[in-house]
């Protein structure tokens, strides 16, 4: 079974980080390998670790089948970027590039830093006082200390772990974000083909077509967190953060949500924290593995799924810790 | 309670029906705890059956007193000065007063009240001053409500307010009229608006406001859009339990709303506003027997209606808490 990775993108399967020495515990240091994707493809069957879980081929090849057809473009890279709580290092120079077109998924035990890593991408980490930043973070090309930051964060939306829509109608939810943006107030009339236009793409418009003045919590946890999902595709942005977005919902739901987040990645950079492997070998076609605010592998999910380079991303995928 | 006797056989006749016996040991409930938990509990368990029984003859007191007098007539017509009990009219001048008095504290109360929570949950910076108005609203909330009459009195008696209130032909300010003791209610309100609102904003999860941030929002825009409408529940609770304690409290009214029983305005616009009136609670102290009407049976008939206002307005704080509130996972 080969895993082919798709020829755009420029981060390929890469394996970075140095010999750590993270949390006191000695770890075996790393070797730093570059396996250049169209010289070496990946054989599931040559994996060296391969657990139980992943050993379902359809999983990586279905998506790598259909990244071909996708157009991987740079949206987002960190340089070197470190944050700290207090004393603590949360993030510890991290460089990481987000694609359009493709799914990221930062998977790692927990208070590994992934969602720390996650917040700072739409510099939503400002909001903890204690929290202190280093490096760059670059959008488009341009340092995200740069911009306006409503701005930013209308470029980059953001999904949570529990699903919050606002207390108000499945219409407004979707349509706050396009609101109150300058002085004058959208009316309904232009805002309903944005609002019918994202309902759609979230995958929600089928159950909600004739009950928009509704009370959007009344919804069930899974079309809540689709609405969200809807409420920041609205306002197009170019990058989309999803924090465990499944953590609260049932296998079916989380099973729809995936399937929305996989049709998004065509035109939105998808980075996703999760902790559910299955999940992340489900809907990435990128992994990085983070442990104790190190980056300690990045590359194809099928590369790092199939053969992780670095012994304790072999740990952590086999269910040694975590 | 189960006297512990009888543990000892059951257990001894587990391992025979079974032939491996249980690990968890026979649960005692009652007979583990001490004489002091024992007595504790009673304790509790009379003092709150005694509350109800307080409340419940309080109740039933005042509606056997009240229903015994109130009559339509007497909720209809306004007070009449004459010393005998039968030309003296009813009390529907403190009726109204009550609810203009109420209207206007808590008109006062909320924006002021909801402001103040909404600076302290979602600002409080620099914290020193967060603490210093915390430490402000304790104090406003602690002050005996005669405290507050008095220093109002003082405020408003002041020349420059002569626009509050009636200011006789040698310049003395009156300092005594609907607006004034309307302003002195609402700081009995503001305690509970605040508490409230407080709670209600507290309870919104960090994520909710982080989402509106997430799209590009600004904090003002959260608030108004987001959280205001979350704790608008909240507010309403705190509203109304405030107006409770408006229609309960009787010095603020005595000593800043004047002594006619009658709403009496004043000339010019806003006359009324800058006149004087009474409340349920000023009528009812009047016509006891210790004011100078001395009506015990009006008296009696106006605290049954009082009783029933603050009765109806704590009812309302229930359902509202009740409805309309947002819940996230």
């Amino acid at each position: 079974m080969e895993l082919k990775q798709d020829p755009q993108s420029t981060n390929g399967n890469r394996v970075t980080g140095e010999p750590g020495k993270a949390g006191g515990a000695t770890v075996p240091p790393l070797r730093r390998i570059v396996i250049e994707s169209e010289t070496a493809p990946i054989h599931v069957s040559d994996a060296v670790l391969t657990p139980d879980a992943f050993q379902d081929p359809n999983a990586g090849v279905l998506i790598d089948q259909e990244a071909e057809s996708v157009w991987v473009e740079q949206r987002m890279r960190t340089e070197a970027l470190s944050i700290a709580y207090g004393g603590k290092v949360a993030v510890n120079e991290v460089s990481l590039e987000v694609n359009s077109g493709e799914v990221l998924a930062l998977i790692g035990p927990s208070g590994c830093g992934k969602t720390t890593l996650l917040r700072s991408l739409n510099r939503l980490v400002e909001l903890t006082p204690a929290a202190k930043r280093t490096g760059r973070i670059m959008l488009d090309g341009e340092s995200v200390d740069d911009f306006d930051v409503t701005h930013l964060r209308s470029r980059v939306g953001m999904l949570f772990q529990q699903p919050n829509p606002f207390p108000m109608s499945i219409f407004d939810n979707v349509a706050y974000g396009l609101r109150e943006r300058g002085s004058k107030r959208p009316r309904k009339k232009e805002l309903e083909p944005i609002v019918v236009d994202a309902l759609e793409r979230a995958g929600l418009w089928d159950e909600v077509s004739n009950n928009l003045s509704h009370p959007a919590l009344a919804l069930s946890g899974g079309q809540q967190q689709r609405l969200c999902i809807a409420r920041s595709l609205a306002v197009s942005p170019e990058v989309l953060l999803l924090d465990e977005p499944c953590s609260a919902l049932d296998p079916i739901s989380t099973a729809i949500i995936e399937e929305t987040i996989v049709g998004l990645r065509s035109e939105v950079a998808i980075v996703i924290v999760t902790h559910n492997l299955q999940q992340a070998s489900r809907v990435a076609d990128r992994v990085a593995f983070m442990y104790l605010g190190d980056m300690v592998e990045c590359g194809a999910a099928g590369q790092v799924f199939g053969a992780p380079a670095a012994e304790r991303t072999k740990e952590y995928i086999g269910g040694g810790f975590g | 309670m189960t006297p512990p006797s009888v543990n000892p056989p059951l257990s001894a006749e587990e391992p025979a029906e079974n032939p491996q016996p249980p690990k968890r040991r026979p649960v005692k409930v009652e007979s583990s705890w001490s004489i002091m938990d024992r007595i504790g509990l009673g304790l509790a368990w009379a003092a709150g059956v005694t509350l109800c029984v307080i409340a419940g003859a309080i109740v039933i007191y005042m509606a056997y007193k009240g229903l015994q007098y109130v009559n339509w007539e007497m909720i209809t017509t306004a007070p009449e000065a004459s010393l005998d009990q039968s030309a003296s009219g009813g009390f529907l001048d403190p009726i109204l007063g009550t609810l203009l008095l109420t209207v206007i504290g808590i008109l006062i109360a909320i924006p002021v009240g909801v402001a103040v929570a909404v600076w302290l949950t979602e600002y409080g910076r620099p914290s020193g001053l967060a603490r210093a108005v915390e430490s402000g609203v304790e104090i406003v909330a602690g002050t005996p409500s005669i405290v507050l009459a008095i220093f109002g009195l003082l405020i408003f008696q002041q020349s420059f307010m002569g626009l509050f209130s009636f200011t006789a032909e040698g310049g003395a300010v009156f300092g005594r009229s609907f607006i004034t003791a309307g302003v002195m209610m609402s700081l009995v309100a503001l305690p509970m608006v605040i508490g409230a609102t407080r709670e209600a904003l507290n309870t919104i999860p960090r994520h909710v406001r982080e989402a509106s941030y997430a799209l590009g929002k600004d904090k003002a825009t959260t608030i108004r859009r987001v959280l205001l409408p979350s704790a608008r529940s909240g507010i309403a609770t705190g509203a109304t339990l405030g107006m409770g304690r408006i229609a309960g409290d009787t010095a603020i009214v005595v000593i800043l709303l004047g002594a006619s029983m009658t709403i009496t305005p004043e000339e010019g616009p806003g006359g009324l506003l800058r006149g004087t009136g009474s409340t349920l609670t000023s009528y009812v102290y009047n016509n006891s027997p210790a004011g100078e009407g001395n009506a015990p049976e009006k008296a009696y008939a106006a605290a049954f209606v009082l009783l029933l206002i603050v009765i109806v307005l704590n009812a309302l704080v229930g359902l509202i808490g009740r409805r309309n509130k947002p819940q996230w996972n």
